[in-house]
């Protein structure tokens, strides 16, 4: 891997201003093909909010079928065979195999084309570098080809709705041996099917955040400003650096796994399929000895560090917008930023408590249990630090606040509802039912999320120089909080009445969920208030949207500071041109030094230099207490 | 604008960044192999007895390739020192013998080795036929002196029809109670003009040795195979190296292309090291 730094230019390494060897580009050069770390990160913004859009669009069509099952679909039922084939929904009635595409798409699409570009790549990127006072990432030309790797990925999987036999229909987890035969005999290309299309996809988006992650690491290793310690880094750079090291180490083993089943069906090799298998009452002509659970391992090994790539850059937002919003230095900085690498190395030892049905045996079981429970601990001393920071804060209820402050019960409510997962005896019951979906989406969806809402609602002014509507924001948050808990909640008490996740259906047949009530109603009845709420939240995203784009142009012009933050970001113009800083920042001070007693202002930037009466400065000695 | 660090060292962290960079990229590179090697423990663990193919490779083409790319690995340190020295003839002359290593790797691998596997058949005969089969097998022998049964016939296919192969045998199958095929050989034996004729209906699965053959045969020609495509990267990185345009980037800034040569020198070493554990797993074990 060369370094792609202009070489033209090197004689003079002194030179860092913009102005130097400024040289217009052409529009194509400027905003499409670009190597600036802001475009390419807005790049990755734009596409992963695109795709958070449409894996909710595909949900709130598996919703109509869970709530009314083989009902045909009012409207939009009509025009969706003529886009996703008559196979899909003839007559607007939702066919098992799309409602299969839909599952497995929402997971890969949420996870792998929404969350992780726009939470790890779109602020890691946009943000990263500005907050480590750089004039852009190590390696621009990496950066622009792990967007377009990014790019390839995303259209592959897009792509396969259209192929006959529609998208790949096996989980996201594409569990063997179902994935292995899945799409493929009769009606389908060998090649261009769903599930096929889905592993080729893949190894795309693993190249991309492969080149992402080497560029982030090396970035904040090499570039930080001057004077910017570790110790003096904003949480969320730190979030970031986890963040990297999760998924250049978790990603590989996965596309080992995806090169080995992408064998298995393209070349009919067997490393996921056991000897003797018999599909469709006939034995398989295939060689055998291979290992359904070493597929689980694998996926396993990147999917748990996964959930952890999808949090962390979160809890960095969270923690930036909280300290800047309760005017106060964000209490435990240290304890935090340990826990974080505590999380980042024990997220690689857990993965196995997702197989506790697999029959691994007790002691793999033991093992694994222990270390759940274990990286539990780093994750509440967050948490807790979270909110021991709001505590005697001066609060701004600003949007982004908003967002911030709901993340932090939802997040608690997601994590402490793991917790019966994580034993694997409570587990044989709760697993694979709506109880899990409830745990792991309070963790994604009003906890991931709703920090990427805050942070989109955060940094828009730098990015733009303007600001998002308050007022739309607040209408955009509170329908927001409210559906999403009307979505999740009931899904605990469908979970523990013993509906399965992956029904058809939505249980309807099912007369053990059925015969008892909660609140009134039925397992299966829940899913009406469910799917209304997830339509309304549907509905709730446009005044986000339309506020989006409007504020881009239209929006109140802000000055470079508008949240009177601390951090090095905040030096810079807004938009920051190509190269960032005007100044070439350098560090003198922690990054949040909210409050400072015998200040002016209530917040003392991280590049202003340390006066002499703060030497002196000390804390008085402690009182001797008596009791 | 510039970015610090490509060519000088940060004086804190005493590097420069492709160096590091390349280092956390192998270090991916790592669990990437380490995943497949992984699964070739535990499909080998998870093997039936006597169903996990011994003395298939070919020994000496194999160390051979070895020997090759091991040679590799020290001319592409001496053309960085040559670079380090400024001295760009010598240089160019490494760069070039590391090249040729590279693709005669490649050559043998995929014009040699590869389709040697593809032309050889081996047909699993099922559990009740085996006694039927035993001139070929010698498990008799085999059991009795505690070693795991053979159920596997190979050689080149002759000719087929609907009934039955006909093959002629690999020495192992023409002569099987001899002591000396107890263990694989270093070199090779030739297939023998011995043919045995198998009935279709006695075989559980008859193939050529691809990918399908085996969960052996699929682990080597996977992990060979990136192993080829990480060879091809590297060789294609070298001959931009050594190609005029790089000259011109000696002419302007030799340490640059010296720090350039280091790092995919780097990746060099880790290519050559994956082939160091591929060796044995595959053609030794």
């Amino acid at each position: 891997m060369d370094s792609s730094a202009s070489i033209e230019t090197h004689h003079d390494p002194h030179s860092h201003s913009a102005e130097h060897e400024h040289h217009e580009l052409g529009w194509w050069r400027k905003y499409i093909f670009s190597t600036d770390h802001k475009v390419i990160g807005i790049q990755y913004g734009l596409c992963g909010l695109a795709f958070l859009f449409l894996g909710f669009c595909l949900m709130m069509l598996m919703r109509w079928q869970l709530a009314y099952p083989g009902q045909a679909l009012p409207v939009i039922g009509k025009f969706l065979p003529h886009i996703f084939g008559a196979g899909s929904m003839p007559d607007g009635k939702m066919t098992p195999d799309f409602y299969n595409s839909l599952g497995a798409m929402h997971g890969t699409i949420m996870i792998f084309l929404g969350v992780v570009p726009l939470a790890f790549a779109a602020f890691g990127n946009f943000v990263v570098p500005l907050q480590i006072g750089a004039p852009d990432m190590t390696f621009p030309k990496v950066n622009a080809a792990s967007f377009w790797a990014f790019a390839v990925g995303g259209v592959i999987m897009l792509i396969s709705f259209f192929v006959p036999g529609g998208a790949a229909k096996s989980g996201w987890t594409s569990y063997t041996p179902l994935a292995a035969f899945a799409d493929s005999g009769p009606g389908h290309d060998p090649l261009f099917n769903g599930q096929t299309l889905w592993l080729i996809g893949f190894i795309f988006l693993i190249t991309s955040s492969l080149l992402g992650a080497v560029n982030f690491i090396t970035t904040i290793i090499q570039l930080r400003a001057k004077g910017l310690t570790w110790m003096r880094l904003p949480f969320f750079v730190w979030a970031q650096f986890v963040t990297a090291f999760l998924l250049l180490l978790a990603f590989p083993p996965l596309e080992a796994a995806i090169v080995m089943q992408l064998m298995d069906r393209v070349a009919h090799t067997s490393f996921f399929l056991p000897s003797g298998l018999v599909v469709n009452g006939a034995p398989v002509s295939i060689s055998g000895g291979g290992s359904p659970l070493l597929w689980q391992h694998l996926f396993w090994f990147l999917g748990h560090p996964e959930v952890y790539v999808l949090i962390l850059p979160a809890f960095g937002i969270v923690a930036e917008i909280l300290a800047n919003n309760s005017r106060k230095p964000l209490w435990g900085y240290k304890s935090v930023v340990f826990s974080v690498l505590v999380i980042g190395f024990l997220s690689f030892v857990v993965w196995a408590h997702h197989m506790w049905l697999t029959g691994m045996g007790s002691a793999v079981s033991a093992f694994f249990q222990t270390t759940t429970l274990l990286i539990s601990i780093p994750s509440v001393i967050i948490l807790s630090a979270f909110f021991i920071s709001l505590w005697g804060g001066s609060i701004r209820f600003n949007v982004p606040m908003l967002f911030t402050i709901a993340f932090l019960p939802m997040f608690g409510i997601g994590g402490l509802t793991g917790i019966p997962l994580a034993f694997n005896s409570a587990d044989l019951y709760l697993h694979d039912t709506y109880y899990v979906i409830a745990h792991f989406h309070y963790i994604v969806a009003p906890g991931t999320i709703f920090g990427l809402f805050a942070g989109v609602y955060y940094w828009f002014p730098k990015a733009t120089g303007r600001k998002m509507s308050e007022f739309w924001g607040k209408v955009h948050f509170w329908p927001t909080l409210i559906c999403m808990n009307m979505i999740f909640l009931p899904m605990f008490l469908q979970g523990m009445a013993g509906m399965h996740r992956r029904w058809y259906d939505g249980g309807q047949g099912w007369n053990v969920a059925n015969e008892h009530t909660v609140w009134g109603l039925t397992g299966f009845q829940w899913n009406q208030p469910i799917s209304w709420a997830a339509w309304i939240m549907g509905l709730a995203q446009i005044p986000f949207i339309i506020n989006f784009f409007w504020s881009i142009k239209h929006g109140g012009k802000v000055n470079d500071n508008p949240w009177e933050a601390t951090t090095l970001e905040w030096t810079a113009p807004s938009p920051p041109p190509h190269g960032n800083f005007v100044d070439i920042p350098v560090a003198y001070r922690g990054p949040y030094e909210y409050s400072l007693p015998g200040r002016e202002r209530d917040f003392t930037m991280q590049n202003e230099p340390v006066e002499p009466s703060e030497r002196t400065r000390r804390k008085p000695p402690a009182e001797p207490v008596l009791v | 604008m510039e970015i610090p660090y490509t060519v000088s060292t940060r004086p804190d962290t005493g590097l420069w960044n492709a160096k590091i960079g390349i280092w956390l990229f192998l270090a991916s590179e790592v669990m990437l192999f380490g995943a497949l090697f992984s699964a070739y423990i535990f499909l080998r663990i998870d093997a039936a007895p006597g169903t996990w193919p011994h003395g298939l490779l070919n020994v000496p083409v194999g160390t051979m390739n070895t020997a090759i790319l091991i040679l590799s690995s020290v001319t592409v340190v001496l053309a960085w020192a040559a670079l380090k020295m400024r001295r760009y003839r010598a240089y160019w002359w490494y760069m070039l013998a590391t090249i040729t290593c590279g693709v005669i790797f490649l050559t043998v691998k995929l014009a040699y080795e590869w389709p040697q596997k593809f032309e050889h058949f081996g047909a699993y005969i099922k559990p009740e036929a085996l006694a039927k089969y035993e001139q070929y097998l010698g498990n008799e022998r085999r059991i009795e002196k505690g070693f795991e049964p053979r159920i596997e016939i190979t050689g080149h296919l002759h000719s087929q029809n609907a009934k039955e192969y006909e093959v002629a045998l690999d020495p192992v199958n023409a002569d099987p109670d001899n002591p000396v095929m107890d263990r694989p050989h270093f070199f090779p034996l030739p297939v023998t003009d011995k043919i045995a004729t198998i009935e279709k209906a006695d075989v559980q699965r008859a193939t050529m040795f691809l990918p399908t053959h085996s969960a052996y045969f699929a682990s080597y020609f996977t992990i060979t195979g990136l192993h080829g495509l990480h060879v091809l990267g590297g060789v294609i990185v070298f001959i931009y190296m050594w190609l005029p345009v790089s000259k011109k980037l000696y002419q302007r800034n030799p340490e640059h292309l010296a720090n350039r040569v280091e790092v995919s020198g780097l990746f060099w070493h880790f290519v050559d090291l994956v082939w160091i554990f591929v060796f044995p797993l595959f053609y030794l074990l």
